[in-house]
C-alpha cells in the first residue's frame, strides 16, 4: 500500500492520498489522471481495469484503489 | 426581421414555453423562464445606461449562466464568458485587453469577482450585477424593445477570447449578423428539431458551444449540460447521456477517444443515439472507428472551422468506411461560406493542390478585440472578389490552414501552414506523420514537432507502444525522410484551455 501510495504521488504532487476519501468528487484529481492511474496499474502490476471497474467509488480514495488491485489481482 | 438570437428566443418561448431547454446539476429551466430571467438581468444592465459595450460573465457553467449571456445580448451589449475556473492570469489579460464595464455573478462566486474586479483598472464594484439580486427586479418589456430597436446587426455579439501563440489571448469578435445564417444552416443541414436532446461538453468559453446553446434556442430542443466531473469516467459519462436520453453529441475528439480507448463503448449502449458530430481537432480515424462499429446506425460528421468564421467553414458526413489509418476528409463548404484556396501569391491554386484554407462570407469576425495590427493580417479583403459575387465575401480569413480538394470534391486538411516543416530537402506535413502514428497499436495521443535548432523531427506520444515498435511499423507507411528522429513517451500529454494538445509546451521540451 505504501509503495503504491508513492507511486500515486509521482502521478500528482501535493495531494493527500494517505486520507483523501474524495479524490475526484472534491476535484483533486481529473479524467487526465485517471488515464495515468490505469496505465501505471497495468505497466507497473500487470493489472487491466476493466471499464466497468472505472467508476468513482473505486477511485475516490488511495485505499478503495488499492482494494480494487487487490479483488482484480485475485480473480 | 430576425436581429438578434434573442429573437428567436422569443419565438420558441412563444411556441413551447413550458418545454425544458437545459439542465445542469442544480436545475432545469424552461424557454419561458429563460425569457423571464434573462430579461430581468437585461432591465438591471439598461437601467445603467450601458449600450454597445463588453459585459464580462463570471459564473460556472450553467443554466444561468445561459441566461447572463442572453441577458447582455437584450440589453444590447456584448458578452465575454470567465470561466470560474480560468487561471487568474489568463482572466487579468482578457480583462486588460477588453476593458469590460461591467461583469455578472453570482452569489456563490461573488467574493473572487470582487477581487477581479479590484485588480481590474476599467472595472469598479458598482459595475458588479449579483445574479440572485437582479431575479429580485422586475423587467421592464418596454425599454427591451426600445433597445432591440437601436440593436444594428453589424454591431457585436459577443467576444470570444481564442490561445494567442504569442500568450496574449486575442479576442475574436463575432457580429449578430453571422448568427441567422449559420445556425439556421445547422438547423437545416442535420434536422435538428424539438425532439433534439443535445449533451454540452464544449466549454462557454469555447465557440463549439454556440450549436449547443443557440440551436436548443432556435430549434427549441433540450440541452443537458454535462458536469464536468461526470468526464473523468467513461461510464458515468455514457451512464449519463442514457439516462437522459441525450440523441446528438458534439464533443471534441479527445473526449470520443477517450471513451474509445477506455473500451467502454461496448458497456453501455446508447439507444436513442442518432448522431455524433466532432471538430476543433482532428479526429483519429482508430477511434471514430470503434465509435461507428458500436453505433452502425448513427450519423457521424467531421466538423471544421476556426473561432474567426463564426465556428464553421466545412462538413463531412461520413458515409463509407474509412480505414485507420486514412486521414477524414472536412468536406464542403456550408451553404453562406465561400472557400478560397490561394498559393503564395494569392492566387487561386489549381485543383488538386495545396493552398492556404481562406474563408469569406457574412459570418467572418470582425477581427481581433483592440488589436487593429493583429486583424489585418489574417482579416483581409478577398484577393479573388469579383463583381457580380456574393457582396458578403469581400471580406475574407486566411485560416493558416492549408487544403486541397480531392477528386471527390471534397476539402482535405493537409496540416497547418506553419507546421509545413523542409527536412532533408522534403517538405512535410508533420500532420501526415501524425495521423499514420495514431493508426498503430497502443497510441492514445500523438504529436509533432520540428526541432529546427538540430533539423529533426520529434514524436511525443501516449500509450503503451514502445519506440522500437512506433519506429518499425512507421517503416511501413512513411518515407524513410519522415519517420521521427527521436520518439519521446510522455506520461501525460499536456493539454490547452480548450482541451487540445499544447504545442507550445511540447515545444520547450525539446
Amino acid at each position: 500500500m505504501e509503495e503504491f501510495i508513492e507511486k500515486l504521488k509521482l502521478i500528482k504532487k501535493g495531494v493527500d492520498f494517505e486520507n483523501e476519501t474524495e479524490l475526484f468528487d472534491g476535484g483533486f484529481l481529473d479524467s487526465f489522471d485517471v488515464i495515468q492511474i490505469i496505465t501505471m496499474l497495468d505497466e507497473d502490476y500487470e493489472i487491466t481495469v476493466p471499464p466497468s471497474e472505472i467508476v468513482p467509488t473505486n477511485f475516490n480514495s488511495a485505499k478503495a484503489m488499492f482494494a480494487m488491485m487487490q479483488r482484480l489481482e485475485d480473480e | 426581421m430576425i436581429k438578434t438570437v434573442t429573437d428567436y428566443l422569443e419565438i420558441t418561448a412563444d411556441r413551447l414555453p413550458e418545454k425544458t431547454a437545459f439542465c445542469d446539476e442544480k436545475r432545469e429551466i424552461t424557454f419561458s423562464e429563460i425569457r423571464t430571467e434573462s430579461q430581468k438581468i437585461a432591465s438591471v444592465i439598461s437601467r445603467q445606461n450601458i449600450f454597445d459595450k463588453p459585459i464580462c460573465i463570471f459564473m460556472e457553467k450553467s443554466v444561468e449562466c445561459i441566461n447572463a449571456m442572453l441577458s447582455i445580448v437584450y440589453s444590447g451589449n456584448f458578452y465575454t464568458v470567465l470561466d470560474v475556473d480560468m487561471p487568474e492570469a489568463r482572466i487579468q489579460k482578457i480583462l486588460e485587453v477588453l476593458s469590460p464595464v461591467a461583469i455578472i455573478t453570482n452569489e456563490a462566486h461573488l467574493t473572487a469577482a470582487k477581487e477581479i474586479v479590484a485588480k481590474d483598472n476599467s472595472l469598479s464594484e458598482e459595475g458588479i450585477i449579483v445574479y440572485e439580486e437582479a431575479m429580485k427586479e422586475d423587467f421592464d418589456k418596454e425599454g427591451l424593445l426600445e433597445i432591440r430597436e437601436k440593436i444594428d446587426i453589424n454591431s457585436t455579439m459577443f467576444v470570444l477570447f481564442t490561445s494567442g501563440s504569442t500568450g496574449v489571448p486575442k479576442g475574436v469578435i463575432i457580429p449578430h449578423r453571422a448568427f441567422p445564417p449559420y445556425i439556421n444552416w445547422y438547423a437545416d443541414t442535420f434536422h435538428f428539431d424539438e425532439t433534439t436532446v443535445f449533451a454540452n461538453q464544449a466549454p462557454f468559453y469555447f465557440i463549439m458551444s454556440c450549436p449547443d446553446i443557440f440551436l436548443t434556442i432556435l430549434v427549441g430542443a433540450t440541452c443537458h449540460i454535462v458536469p464536468k466531473k461526470a468526464f473523468s469516467f467513461p461510464m458515468v459519462t455514457l451512464n449519463y447521456l442514457k439516462e437522459r436520453h441525450v440523441n446528438v453529441l458534439y464533443w471534441v475528439p479527445s473526449v470520443l477517444c477517450m471513451i474509445a480507448n477506455f473500451r467502454a463503448l461496448p458497456e453501455v449502449h446508447l439507444d436513442d443515439l442518432k448522431h455524433v458530430m466532432f471538430g476543433g481537432e482532428v479526429m483519429p480515424s482508430k477511434q471514430m472507428n470503434m465509435w461507428r462499429k458500436e453505433y452502425p446506425n448513427v450519423q457521424f460528421t467531421n466538423l471544421y472551422g476556426p473561432t474567426e468564421t463564426t465556428e464553421m467553414i466545412s462538413y463531412y458526413v461520413i458515409d463509407r468506411d474509412v480505414s485507420d489509418s486514412e486521414s477524414l476528409p472536412i468536406g464542403i463548404p456550408a451553404s453562406y461560406i465561400k472557400v478560397i484556396l490561394l498559393d503564395e501569391n494569392d492566387k487561386e491554386v489549381a485543383p488538386g493542390e495545396i493552398g492556404e484554407l481562406c474563408a469569406a462570407g457574412i459570418s467572418i469576425a470582425d477581427g481581433y478585440y483592440n488589436m487593429p495590427e493583429k486583424t489585418k493580417e489574417v482579416f483581409v479583403k478577398n484577393p479573388v472578389f469579383k463583381e457580380g459575387d456574393d457582396p458578403e465575401s469581400i471580406r475574407m480569413y486566411r485560416t493558416g490552414d492549408l487544403a486541397k480538394i480531392d477528386e471527390n470534391g471534397d476539402l482535405i486538411y493537409m496540416g497547418r501552414k506553419d507546421f509545413q516543416i523542409k527536412h532533408m530537402g522534403n517538405r512535410i506535413e508533420l500532420g501526415e506523420i501524425e495521423t499514420a502514428v495514431s493508426a498503430l497499436n497502443g497510441i492514445d495521443q500523438n504529436c509533432c514537432l520540428y526541432d529546427t535548432k538540430r533539423s529533426r523531427i520529434v514524436l511525443f506520444y501516449t500509450g503503451t507502444a514502445t519506440e522500437d515498435y512506433i519506429n518499425e511499423e512507421l517503416r511501413n507507411a512513411l518515407p524513410v525522410y519522415m519517420i521521427p528522429n527521436r520518439i519521446e513517451k510522455l506520461e501525460k500529454m499536456p493539454f490547452n484551455i480548450n482541451g487540445k494538445i499544447d504545442r507550445a509546451a511540447l515545444k520547450e521540451q525539446i
